[in-house]
Formats: structure tokens, C-alpha cells, sequence
């Protein structure tokens, strides 16, 4: 810290802004901003697991009846794709901070990549639940839910199949959201990383947002076993 | 303390460094931005007072004579709305907030400047949608939304006004992600925390607050808006959802939100009363970390609004204790403001009449908010007037009067202008006995059985509502006065200098008002907060020093 606030200047860097000391006071208030941000992102996410926690324990046969109908193995794949990207855009942030511009670029590309792949994925997945009319209440006018498609074990409630999958959307839908900005923010760095700006001088950019794309992996890591392997055993009991 | 010489006011300054309209709707300067909030928020305080002088003029007699029951339902609403999330969310924090955490703390700019002024659009943009919402016919849910009347039954625009409080949240998470940030990381060299002025312990709480709750009612307000608009549901009883639950979310945030209206106003308070009584603050440490025990306690506290909600009663035993403990820091900053002013030397301008009305009420507004943490008491004043009286002691006798105070003691740098100390001091009295007129009468109604959100009421209840309106007569007067002589004074006024109370501070130690970078050169700080030492001579930093050096010091 105490470093940080020399007044010698070192103000040559032309990425400096001019409200900082210095480039290590910008590298740690960038960093320490998506930090903060990402905080909030956990309380927005946090409202809906509270309720996904409530509603669960509340009607649990019903919740187990409609995720036993989610494509388990579309979800696992996009696991997968999520983890692998999550590989790559920490190799692009390595790349970034040992000067390889061109293994910088490729893995950029391999993230944004895999990122249009989970998104794909999670199309199809959206179109089968639209095909199997389980997308609920009238998010797509004329087109009802019904609950006919979904194997009912014992004491599970249409209402709450329904319920069920309003919180899929919800929760998977702001994830993919956030996919979106997240392939979009890459998008620009790669532009950027391309032009050659960022180096062992500069690369916060490319650092903080790792950070962004780690955290909505990291928010899927605790979205897919919450919502495909709820009560699986059920389903085969059943 | 011996008068040094005054520097003269520079000739550029972050006002006329440039001009037209371009320079400001896109400036980065936080003192701009600052200048930009402080004229919306004033434009939305106007509209949220017009709708308060509505129900005030239809309770001046028992019969709902004026405006029909729906009307009023509306009416009350949208004061809520647009004073809560559009006045007093944004009122210190976004203005005096913006304006001197940079300066307090001897930084350039916030953190980032552009996501400041984006915070500005964002916080216009949900403006207007909620205006559009007031114009093309209102809601009328009360400012708390419950489900399932929002949901399911209310003919009301409730998707465009949840609307534009979800976007509207937004400036205020970025205003306080930019605090966190700033007070991290930009402090000028020797300003350690414990060398901050209080104002920014109370900021940096503030802001602590807002980056944990609102993004639980923005998430809240926007399920609410998709369960009204395509009838999917969590909160609707109709698809076995829970209104709890709503309830829960939504003061989760609403609670906490108390304390983002009040905390920067102690920060305000704090300071006001150190530097007109001239004296170190009594308990620096306390001060500072009674914010942070507020903003944590703060989260903890939301279930005193569900006292009669189905709330199971042991859940009810642990939120009243803990409603009841999160009045002992505030006590404790009440105690140490008390003490502070012990064998002060104590000066009453404008600024100091407001911090000294803010202590009274505040203490007033706590310790009402003690009845109504009471499990028993709560049972039979909720949804009374009692509860109006009491937050409107925290939001209007705490909030608005610190914010008065503190626009009336940083005019002079954000202005370069004195405003008139007579005028000053005549309104400060006006709004004060103004306000208690209003509303002490609502104390004795409330506590008698009047109920809230009504638009008629039994007759024997007319005598306090009619206390109550002249009172807010008064009130009104007495806020307009200011809002004269301060825009009068930007013309008119004496001109200021730059260190016009002569206090320590930093944000005193450069032009009035400062250049656009705040300082001339970065400043080193090696004084302790408030330290009022009469025997050294005090000087400012940069360019207005009197030696060529790069820095002075105190």
C-alpha cells in the first residue's frame, strides 16, 4: 500500500487515468471494484436461492418430479463446457501477464467460444420446455403451461411443477443474462488483447474480467445440481 | 485559533472551467455530478412535497371530502415512492457524498468518474419511467408493494413504477460501489482511516449498505413485475406461493434503506458538531465504528415490520432484541455528539442550528422506534399514525435536517458563495418548529388509534390533523426559504473564501469553490481529524500556499 501513494510518478504509462497516483492505485481500485460489484451480484442471485430453498423444502415431490424431466445430460455437458472455459479465460489472464499475445488471443477466443456453446446448449433446453408447454404462466402468450409432460410422483402438485419451472427460468434465465454480458465483455478485451494493449505493464481489464466470467460459473456450478439432480433417486424408486 | 492570511479565490474552478450544456451532461467531475443530483433531487423533493400538501389538505377534516378513497390511496403512494427512493436514498449520499468523499480524503476524483455519471443517468432514467407511471394514472400499493394486491389485484400502473425503482437502484449501487472503492483506495498519503473525517466512516457504511441490500429489491421488484405481468409466481397464494416471503425480501432491503437515509446524516451531524464547537470529537472511535455496528445490525433487524404478519412469535422475540439493539449505536453517537459539545466553543450558524434540531428529533424518532420494537406495544400501534410520526422524526427530523445543514455549511465551497446567515437561521427555526408541529400531533393520534392510509377518520381525531396541517404549512414555508436564498445567493451572495468557517479539514484547505482537481497537487496529510490546535497556524495546500513548496503542512 504504502508504495502505491510514492509521489515519485512513474504517470508515463499512457493507460493511466488521470484521477490516479499512479498505475498499481488504478490496478487496485479496478480490481477491488469488481470484487465489490460481484458482491452484489451475490445478494441478487441470493434473493432467489432464498426462495428456491424455501419452495423446495416446501414441496419437495413436486420439485423432484419437474427437474427430473430437465435434460440431465444437456446439463452436464454445459457443466462442463462452463469448467473448460472457466480453464481457458484463465489461461487468457496467465497469456495476459506473461506478454504472449498470441496465446492471449486464442484462448479469448476459446472462452467467448464455449460461451456461445453453453448458450446454445441452453436454447435447445429452452425449446424443449417450450415444445413440452412447461414454460409457466403467460411468459408466451397463448401457449399455457401444462404439467401433462411431467411424471407426478406422489404428492406433488401441478401448481408447484409450475412454480418449479417459473424458478428455472428465472434463476437459469439471469444466469444466462449475465452469459450474455459476459461473452459481450470478452468480445471487447479480445478486440482489444488483438491491438496488442494488454501486457506485463497492463492487464487488469483482462484480469477483472476473469473474475466476472468465473463468477457466473460459478454461479451455474450451484444452479445445476440444485435444479437437474434434485431427488434423482426418487425417479427410479418412482 | 490565529487567522491566517486568506487565499485568493483562484480564477478557473470546477464551475466555470467550462461551459454549455455538453460540459456538464457529460462531465466526470464528481462535483459536477454532484450538482446534476442535487437539481433532480430537489425536482423530485418538489413533486413528493406537492403530494404530501395533498394529504395534509384532505385530512384537515374527517370526511374524505377531497379526494376520493382512490385517489388518496394514490396520492399517499406515490409520496412514499418518490420522497423514499428518489429524494432520500439519494439525497447526502449522492450530493454532499459525491461532492466531498474525493476532497475529505485528498483524491483526485471518485474511483470512476464514468461509472458516477452513469449512476446519474441510471437515476434519471428510473425518474422518469416513475413519472410516467404518476402521470399515466399512479399506483396504489402503498410505497411497499405488498403481494398479493400488487400482483394480482391492483388497477394500477405497478409494472412501470417497480420499474423505475429496479433501474433507479442501480445509481444507488454504483454510488456506493464507487465509495467503497474511493475510500480504499484513493486516500492521499498519511490519511489513514483513523485520520478520516467521520463524514466518511457514516459514507462508507452508507455505502456498505447499499451494495448488500439493494440488489435483494431489485431482484424482489422485478419477480413481483414478471408475477403481475405473465401471471408465473412465488409470491401469489393462488400457485402456492408465499406473500411472506415478499415481505420478507422487501424489508430485508427497506429496513437497511432507514439507515442509508440516516446514516450519512449522522456523518453530517458528526461533523457539524465537532467544527462549531470546535473541539475534537468526543469518542472518535466510537463515532466511527457505531456506523458500522448500525449497518450491521441493520440487516439484522427486518422482521419488526412482521410483528403482525404471521411471523412466528419466537422468530418475533429475536427481532425485537435485536431492534432494540441496534439502538445502542446510535445512542452511542448521540451521547458522544452530547458530550462533544461539553466546554465547546460553540457558535450557532445555520449549520449548527440544523445539527442541534437533528439530535433532538432523532433522539425523538429512536426512541419511539423502541415502542414499536416491543413485541406487545407493536401489536396495538401498527399501522397507526404512531409509525408515521416515528419515521418521519428519523427521515425528515434526522435526514432532511442534516441535509439542510449540510448543504447550508459546504454552500460556500460548492457555491463560492456565502448564503445569508439571517435568512439561514430564521428558516432553520421556521422548519423546526414547522416540522415538530406537524408531527407530534401524529404521535398522540396514532397512540389514540387513529390508523394510517385512510383518507377519512373519526372526528375526534380532528384536532391533531389539524395541528398537523398547519404544521406542515409551516414546514413548507420553511423549506422554500432556503430553497430562495441558496439559488439568490449563487448570484448575489458575499463571496466566500476559501476556508470561511476556519476549520481543518481538507476539503477547506483548497479555493472555494476548488479547481477540478479538487488540489494543486496531491496533499499530505499529517493531522488528526478535527484537530483543532490553536497554538499552529494553519495553511492550505498547493498553489495558495504562502511558501513555493509543493505541500504544506498543518
Amino acid at each position: 500500500m504504502a508504495e502505491s501513494y510514492a509521489i515519485g510518478h512513474e504517470t508515463s504509462h499512457p493507460a493511466l487515468q488521470h484521477h490516479f497516483e499512479n498505475m498499481e492505485q488504478q490496478r487496485e481500485a479496478g480490481t477491488l471494484g469488481m470484487w465489490v460489484f460481484l458482491v452484489t451480484e451475490i445478494m441478487f442471485f441470493g434473493a432467489m436461492f432464498l426462495a428456491y430453498t424455501l419452495y423446495r423444502s416446501q414441496y419437495p415431490q413436486a420439485f423432484a418430479s419437474a427437474s427430473n424431466h430437465l435434460s440431465l445430460a444437456l446439463g452436464a455437458i454445459n457443466t462442463g463446457v462452463l469448467i473448460l472455459s472457466s480453464f481457458t479465460m484463465a489461461l487468457a489472464v496467465y497469456s495476459a501477464q506473461s506478454g504472449h499475445r498470441r496465446n492471449q488471443v486464442v484462448c479469448l477466443v476459446l472462452t467467448i467460444l464455449l460461451g456461445l456453446t453453453f448458450l446454445g446448449i441452453k436454447a435447445v433446453e429452452y425449446y424443449d420446455k417450450y415444445v413440452d408447454h412447461l414454460v409457466p404462466g403467460r411468459l408466451i402468450p397463448g401457449h399455457p403451461f401444462d404439467a401433462s409432460h411431467v411424471h407426478l410422483l406422489p404428492g406433488a402438485a401441478k401448481q408447484n411443477v409450475e412454480m418449479f419451472y417459473w424458478i428455472y427460468f428465472a434463476m437459469t434465465g439471469m444466469h444466462a443474462l449475465h452469459m450474455i454480458i459476459g461473452v459481450s465483455l470478452l468480445s471487447v478485451i479480445l478486440y482489444f488483447a488483438a491491438r496488442g494493449r494488454y501486457g506485463p505493464e497492463y492487464h487488469n481489464p483482462v484480469e477483472i474480467s476473469g473474475l466476472y466470467w468465473h463468477f457466473v460459473d460459478i454461479i451455474w456450478i450451484f444452479l445445476f445440481p440444485l435444479l437437474y439432480l434434485l431427488g434423482r433417486h426418487l425417479a427410479h424408486a418412482g | 485559533m490565529e487567522e491566517y492570511e486568506a487565499p485568493q479565490p483562484s480564477r478557473i474552478n470546477y464551475l466555470n472551467a467550462e461551459y454549455g450544456l455538453k460540459s456538464w451532461l457529460l462531465t466526470k467531475d464528481h462535483k459536477r455530478i454532484a450538482l446534476l443530483y442535487l437539481g433532480s433531487i430537489s425536482f423530485f423533493f418538489f413533486i413528493g412535497g406537492l403530494y404530501a400538501m395533498f394529504i395534509r389538505l384532505e385530512l384537515l377534516t374527517p370526511q374524505g371530502d377531497l379526494l376520493s378513497s382512490a385517489t388518496y390511496n394514490k396520492v399517499f403512494t406515490q409520496h412514499g415512492i418518490i420522497m423514499i427512493f428518489f429524494f432520500l436514498i439519494p439525497s447526502i449520499p449522492a450530493t454532499l457524498g459525491n461532492f466531498l468523499v474525493p476532497m475529505m480524503i485528498g483524491a483526485k476524483d471518485l474511483a470512476f468518474p464514468r461509472i458516477n455519471l452513469l449512476s446519474w443517468y441510471i437515476y434519471l432514467l428510473g425518474g422518469i419511467i416513475t413519472i410516467y407511471a404518476l402521470l399515466a394514472g399512479g399506483v396504489d400499493t402503498g410505497w411497499t408493494f405488498y403481494a398479493p394486491y400488487s400482483t394480482t389485484f391492483s388497477n394500477s400502473y405497478v409494472i412501470a413504477t417497480g420499474l423505475g425503482i429496479f433501474i433507479s437502484g442501480f445509481s444507488s449501487i454504483l454510488t456506493g460501489l464507487n465509495f467503497i472503492v474511493t475510500i480504499h483506495t484513493m486516500r492521499a498519503p498519511g490519511m489513514t482511516w483513523f485520520r478520516l473525517p467521520l463524514f466518511i466512516w457514516a459514507h462508507y457504511a452508507t455505502s456498505l449498505i447499499m451494495i448488500l441490500g439493494t440488489p435483494v429489491i431489485a431482484i424482489t421488484i422485478l419477480l413481483l413485475t414478471f408475477e403481475r405481468l405473465a401471471h408465473v409466481g412465488i409470491f401469489d397464494p393462488a400457485v402456492g406461493g408465499d406473500p411472506v416471503l415478499f415481505q420478507h425480501l422487501f424489508w430485508f432491503y427497506s429496513h437497511p434503506a432507514v439507515y442509508i437515509m440516516v446514516l450519512p446524516g449522522m456523518g453530517v451531524v458528526s461533523e457539524l458538531i465537532a467544527n462549531f464547537s470546535r473541539k475534537n470529537i468526543f469518542g472518535y472511535s466510537f463515532v466511527a465504528f457505531s456506523s458500522l455496528a448500525i449497518a450491521v445490525f441493520g440487516f439484522l433487524v427486518w422482521g419488526h415490520h412482521l410483528f403482525v404478519a404471521s411471523q412466528s412469535v419466537y422468530a418475533g422475540m429475536i427481532f425485537s432484541f435485536l431492534s432494540f439493539a441496534v439502538a445502542i449505536p446510535s445512542a452511542i453517537k448521540v451521547f458522544n455528539w452530547t458530550a462533544t459539545l461539553y466546554k465547546g466553543s460553540i457558535s450557532y450558524e445555520t449549520p449548527m442550528l440544523y445539527a442541534l434540531g437533528f439530535i433532538g428529533l432523532f433522539t425523538i424518532g429512536g426512541m419511539t422506534g423502541l415502542f414499536l420494537a416491543a413485541l406487545a406495544v407493536d401489536v396495538h400501534l401498527s399501522d397507526t399514525y404512531f409509525v408515521v410520526a416515528h419515521f418521519h422524526y428519523i427521515m425528515v427530523g434526522g435526514t432532511l435536517l442534516a441535509y439542510l445543514g449540510g448543504l447550508h455549511y459546504w454552500w460556500p465551497k460548492i457555491s463560492g458563495r456565502m448564503y445569508p446567515e439571517g435568512w439561514g437561521r430564521f428558516s432553520a427555526l421556521v422548519v423546526f418548529v414547522g416540522f415538530n408541529l406537524t408531527f407530534l400531533p401524529q404521535f398522540v393520534a396514532g397512540y389514540m388509534g387513529m390508523p394510517r392510509r385512510y383518507h377519512a377518520y373519526p372526528p375526534e381525531f380532528q384536532v391533531f390533523n389539524v395541528l398537523s396541517s398547519a404544521g406542515a404549512s409551516i414546514l413548507g414555508v420553511g423549506l422554500l426559504i432556503p430553497m430562495i436564498y441558496l439559488i439568490w445567493s449563487m448570484r448575489y451572495g458575499k463571496s466566500a473564501e476559501a476556508n470561511p468557517w476556519h476549520l481543518p479539514g481538507l476539503e477547506w484547505r483548497t479555493a472555494s469553490p476548488p479547481p477540478t482537481e479538487n488540489f494543486e497537487t496531491t496533499p499530505i496529510v499529517t493531522w488528526e481529524a478535527y484537530e483543532f490546535a490553536p497554538s499552529e497556524e494553519m495553511e492550505v495546500v498547493g498553489r495558495f500556499s504562502k511558501s513555493e513548496g509543493a505541500v504544506q503542512q498543518l
